[in-house]
């Protein structure tokens, strides 16, 4: 009796399994994004919005935070805003590079209640690129964004965090 | 079923409700609605579970002793019933579902944290925490305050050793609070036990919960994920005031803020004696360097350098003061400008250049610290 | 249960070779019964071993204050005694079991694959090597608990973390091996007659739990290369300023991690299910309901991972569907023990060795499946999660279930290994002093964990002191009687009241058909089951 065809079959499971751990990451990601389950808001420009609900109100507030260590100081200039959803709204950002030495930061958005994040839209947002900041500088930044009319009707508010990392050195190493 | 059986039965199940609530064996009820919907929720369940095995133990002790060989037994033949298996298999499950309804009920309300009257923010970070009173311009770092001596056992420990802070977080009773947690760099959890809130805080996103008190107190609680070496040093304190003191506290802590900042800048044209910097120093260094760098200076050789006979700590003192108000990035070694005052920065940096043998002579003034700060804006 | 009708060569003790003397038997062997035997040694070895770094644990935590060890230090220990415990005790336990006893059950010769047998076996001392050797180098070994979330066990990790994916990996490749034989042996290597409903419960449930470890132990490998490249070669799987996230590494180890503990509690259930009808003079009762619930556990090992992760943040809905599938679990697993008592009702039952621990298994791991209930509500998982309750849990399923259980099978298959009985009176000795020193060290755990302790930390708050002082005596307790065990295996290997083929009065099934010792082959030609 030989073994060998069962023997394949196994092996051919063992490494199947092996590539489904690594398609557990895009599948990941693509359960996030269709349902927004991790409060991983897209991060990709939007489409412009069409329509409002006039008899709805969204409070949208904003927080940052610079991780572990980054030098960058970043504050939005209202701490929360009222919006309908469907209406655009703008909000600015100041981020300031406070060392001596050229730095890129990249902002990573969430969303809480993280069932909110796919209905919060970006039409523009400084997370969509790596921001490069010189020493000492502080700039502007824009976030343009509207939230879905189809948002749950049991959600009033949401807050939208950006964690800020200073992803200088990472760049050097892979351009290296 | 004898009168003596079903009154011990009763006696089980009313015993845990009115002996074992909040004693040493047990969960307590905490001071909030959720808490005592989940106490409530975990006695069920519990007891269910007693029951359930008592009675499937009680059979098989009944078996083991009378079907035993030295009796006499003789074994029967039977070895399946398809009409008992249904019925331990539908049983059981109609147990569950019975289960599964108030635990739905409660998990639906826990997760609900909208319509807050109030939003803190908070980050874990290896090994303390931070909060903001968001909109409120109040933040501040809550780090353990217990002794090293004590935990060294060089001291006798305190009533609440390992559970204090030296600022904890303040709210007020009957609002809704509304916690948002983040990470700045592992994996920590927030964990309140009188409140029945645990949350992971996960670095690069934000997570939510909240909270409703209704008793005034001060209530004790630890992080509840693994986060390095201090993970079990890193308590979260939280002190539940009537609205009005919370008014009262919110609006002096707005100003504490505005008068450490006068005294900060103050103390910019002072020139402090070595030995007030030095006892301050000490002070500073057991409670916010000792834990890695050691009472001793010596560090943890692989792990956390010594400072005692440290290159940096002898060398320049422009580049010592660099490390210790920004830490090293990707280390352990965090930013202490956040944490700490430039007096008590001042005070610990010339402490390290003076103790355990350093001898550096160095006395290093505030105006040096803000200085240092301020230099990194300016430069281009 | 099957019997034989022809057994022409079932001894063949005069025709065969001897095997090789001294250490290139052993090196070189393919034969089961070595390897089996390679495989225990190396797990009792193994757990000692982690039983000492428990020991670690338990006199730091005997009192509050750090006494003995510092904190960075406690957390190797507390994840090198997981990682021994999980992938150097049980595993190979389990396997050791497996090889000696699958083709003495099923009529065949010995394993499928006897070539790679030898390999799967030698790689794993080399792979604890590495592990062990990591504690030794300049900053320690690994120190972020078995579960290695990210991001501690990647950015804020040291160097040495490449020596623990190495090892992991070696482990891994190890267990693979041995599923893959495992699987191949019973598909093909059944003899005449032994149809599926006619194998005996061990070798069922190993087969189902091959499945298990073929399907889930690529998964680990592929969580533990993440973590290496995300640390080593700049990629982002768990890190957030990358595009990452680290939750999705408790998403993708625990999807291993899940069924893992089916993996080490599997095996247990079938050498329970072999032991209790024994020694009830009984047929087990429902055996095809039994071959069914084993197999719903597995199914739904696969679909509850996430009770884990109930505090990182999950949606509600994804809550409430972990907490469902968790909760369907207690049924089959409530058959099973149902059919255990079931099978021992209206027998004639005696209290042999191992029958007491299987009798220990069934009350003390049931008590684990409540707390494991428990755990499952949600709600009141968020005052359990990551306390001392949850290391109460699985120390009763995995401690007085998975240990006792190869403690069971090791007292109830010895004679058969040596032709020996072992030395009764030591193992009764060994089986008291187990039963309430384990209890003693893990009970009042649920006491701690409840009152608010939590896990992995190496000093505590006053209030945990005084149960956290009878905890470490339980625990020297229970380090100690297990030195019994050793001495009594050592002296059964050596001699001892002879004893027949059929040891046990009420034992069925074709091992019990050799002689004891078993001879160095059995079964060269394959006996026709009726």
């Amino acid at each position: 009796m030989t073994h060998a065809p069962l023997l394949k079959r196994l092996v051919l499971i063992c490494i199947g399994m092996f590539a489904f751990a690594f398609a557990l990451v895009p599948l990941y990601d693509v359960f996030c994004d269709v349902t927004g389950l991790n409060g991983k808001p897209s991060l990709e420009q939007a489409e412009r919005s069409t329509q409002i609900v006039q008899d709805r109100e969204i409070g949208v507030s904003f927080t940052t935070h610079a991780q572990a260590g980054a030098p960058f100081v970043v504050k939005s200039k209202e701490y929360s805003v009222t919006v309908k959803p469907g209406a655009m709204r703008e909000v600015m950002f100041s981020a300031k590079n406070s060392s001596d030495l050229d730095k890129v930061m990249q902002a990573v958005p969430s969303v809480s209640p993280g069932k909110a994040a796919k209905y919060l839209h970006k039409i523009a947002c400084f997370c969509f690129d790596q921001q490069p900041l010189k020493a000492g500088e502080e700039l502007e930044f824009k976030l343009l964004f509207y939230v879905d009319t189809a948002l749950p009707s049991d959600i009033e508010e949401l807050t939208l965090s950006y964690t800020v990392f200073d992803i200088s050195e990472q760049l050097v190493a892979s351009n290296n | 079923m004898g009168k003596l059986t079903s009154t011990l039965w009763l006696v089980l199940i009313a015993f845990p409700q009115h002996v074992l609530a909040n004693s040493q064996y047990n969960m307590r009820k905490g001071v909030t609605d959720i808490s005592n919907n989940v106490y409530q929720l975990h006695m069920t369940i519990f007891i269910i579970c007693c029951v359930i095995g008592v009675i499937v133990f009680a059979i098989m002790f009944w078996a083991l002793i009378h079907h035993r060989k030295s009796k006499g037994a003789v074994p029967a033949q039977f070895h399946e019933s398809t009409k008992v298996e249904i019925l331990w298999t539908a049983i059981p499950f109609v147990i569950l579902i019975a289960m599964a309804v108030p635990a739905t009920k409660t998990l639906i309300a826990m997760e609900d944290a909208s319509k807050a009257d109030l939003t803190i923010k908070i980050t874990g970070s290896q090994w303390k925490w931070h909060y903001e009173y968001m909109g409120e311009d109040v933040a501040f770092y809550s780090i353990l305050s217990t002794p090293q001596d004590e935990i060294a056992n060089l001291a006798d420990k305190n009533p609440n050793y390992l559970l204090e802070v030296d600022k904890p977080l303040v709210l007020p009773i009957n609002q809704k609070v509304r916690f948002l947690m983040t990470s700045d760099d592992v994996i920590h959890s927030w964990w309140v036990p009188d409140f029945a809130v645990k949350k992971d805080a996960n670095p690069g996103f934000i997570n939510e919960t909240w909270t409703n008190i209704n008793e005034e107190g001060i209530y004790r609680g630890q992080c509840a994920e693994l986060c390095g070496k201090d993970h079990g040093f890193m308590p979260v304190v939280v002190e539940a005031k009537s609205e009005a003191d919370f008014k009262v506290w919110l609006a002096d802590a707005k100003q504490a803020k505005q008068k450490a900042a006068l005294a900060d800048a103050a103390l910019l044209d002072k020139t402090l004696p070595k030995e007030e910097l030095m006892t301050l120093g000490e002070q500073v260094y057991m409670a916010s360097c000792a834990a890695c760098h050691q009472p001793t200076g010596m560090g943890l050789p692989g792990v956390f350098p010594a400072l005692k006979g440290s290159p940096i700590v002898l060398g320049d003192i422009k580049d010592h003061i660099d490390v210790v108000i920004h830490g090293r990035p990707g280390t352990a070694m965090q930013a202490f400008a956040k944490q700490l005052s430039i007096k008590q920065l001042a005070a610990v940096i010339t402490y390290k250049r003076n103790a355990w043998g350093n001898d550096t002579g160095d006395v290093i003034q505030p105006s040096q610290i803000q200085a240092a700060i301020d230099a990194k804006v300016e430069a281009n | 249960m099957s019997s034989i009708v022809e057994q022409p060569n079932a001894n063949e003790a005069h025709h065969a070779h001897h095997p090789a003397k001294g250490f290139k038997r052993w090196l070189y062997t393919t034969n089961h019964k070595d390897i089996g035997s390679l495989y225990l040694i190396f797990s009792l070895t193994m757990f000692l071993i982690g039983g000492g770094m428990a020991m670690v644990i338990r006199a730091e935590l005997f009192q509050p204050g750090l006494q003995l060890v510092d904190p960075h230090f406690f957390n190797q220990m507390t994840t090198v005694h997981g990682l021994i415990m999980v992938f150097g005790a049980v595993m190979p336990a389990f396997t050791g079991l497996a090889n000696w006893m699958i083709p003495l059950m099923i009529g065949a010769p010995d394993m499928a694959l006897p070539r790679m047998n030898n390999w799967s076996f030698w790689i794993l001392p080399f792979a604890f090597l590495i592990l062990l050797a990591s504690l030794f180098m300049p900053g320690g070994g690994p120190a972020f608990g078995w579960t290695f979330y990210a991001p501690l066990s990647t950015t804020y990790s040291n160097d040495n973390t490449a020596m623990f994916v190495f090892a992991v990996h070696i482990m891994g490749i190890s267990s693979i091996m041995g599923a893959i034989n495992v699987i191949v042996t019973i598909v093909n290597l059944r003899a005449p007659g032994m149809t599926w409903m006619k194998l005996p419960l061990f070798v069922w449930t190993w087969l189902i739990t091959a499945f298990l470890l073929i399907a889930v132990m690529p998964v680990l490998a592929g969580a533990v290369t993440m973590v290496l490249t995300d640390k080593y070669f700049a990629t982002s799987f768990f890190d957030a300023a990358g595009g990452g996230d680290p939750v999705m590494f408790q998403h993708i180890f625990w999807f291993f991690g899940h069924p893992e503990v089916y993996i080490m509690i599997l095996p247990a259930f079938g050498i329970i299910s072999t032991i209790v009808p024994t020694f009830s003079r009984k047929r087990l009762f429902g055996y095809a309901s039994m071959v069914y619930a084993t197999s719903s556990i597995a199914l739904l090992s696969f679909i509850v991972w996430a009770h884990h992760m109930f505090t990182t943040g999950m949606p509600v809905a994804g809550e409430l569907f972990f907490m469902y599938a968790t909760m369907l679990i207690s049924v089959p697993t409530g058959v099973k023990v149902f059919n255990w008592v079931a099978t021992m009702w209206k027998g004639s039952i005696t209290f042999e060795v191992p029958m007491l621990f299987s009798i220990a298994f069934i009350v003390l791991f049931t008590l684990g499946g409540f707390s494991g209930l428990m755990l499952a509500i949600t709600p009141a998982d968020f005052q359990y999660h990551d306390t001392y309750f949850v290391v109460a849990h699985f120390h009763y399923v995995l401690v007085t279930g998975a240990v006792f259980s190869i403690m069971a099978g090791a007292y109830y298959w010895l004679p058969k290994w040596t032709g020996n009985m072992f030395n009764i009176t030591l193992a009764k000795w060994h089986f008291w002093l187990s039963l309430v020193s384990v209890n003693v060290l893990f009970f009042p755990m649920h006491f701690v964990g409840l009152a608010g302790m939590p896990r992995r930390i190496p000093d505590y708050a006053l209030q945990f002191a005084d149960f956290n002082a009878i905890i470490s005596i339980g625990g020297f307790a229970f380090g100690l009687s297990q030195l019994l065990f050793v001495a009594v295996v050592i002296k059964c290997a050596r001699g001892g009241d002879k004893v027949p083929a059929k040891v046990w009065e009420g034992a069925e099934g074709l091992e019990w058909e050799v002689d004891s010792p078993a001879p160095y082959h059995t079964f060269s030609t394959p006996p026709v089951i009726k």
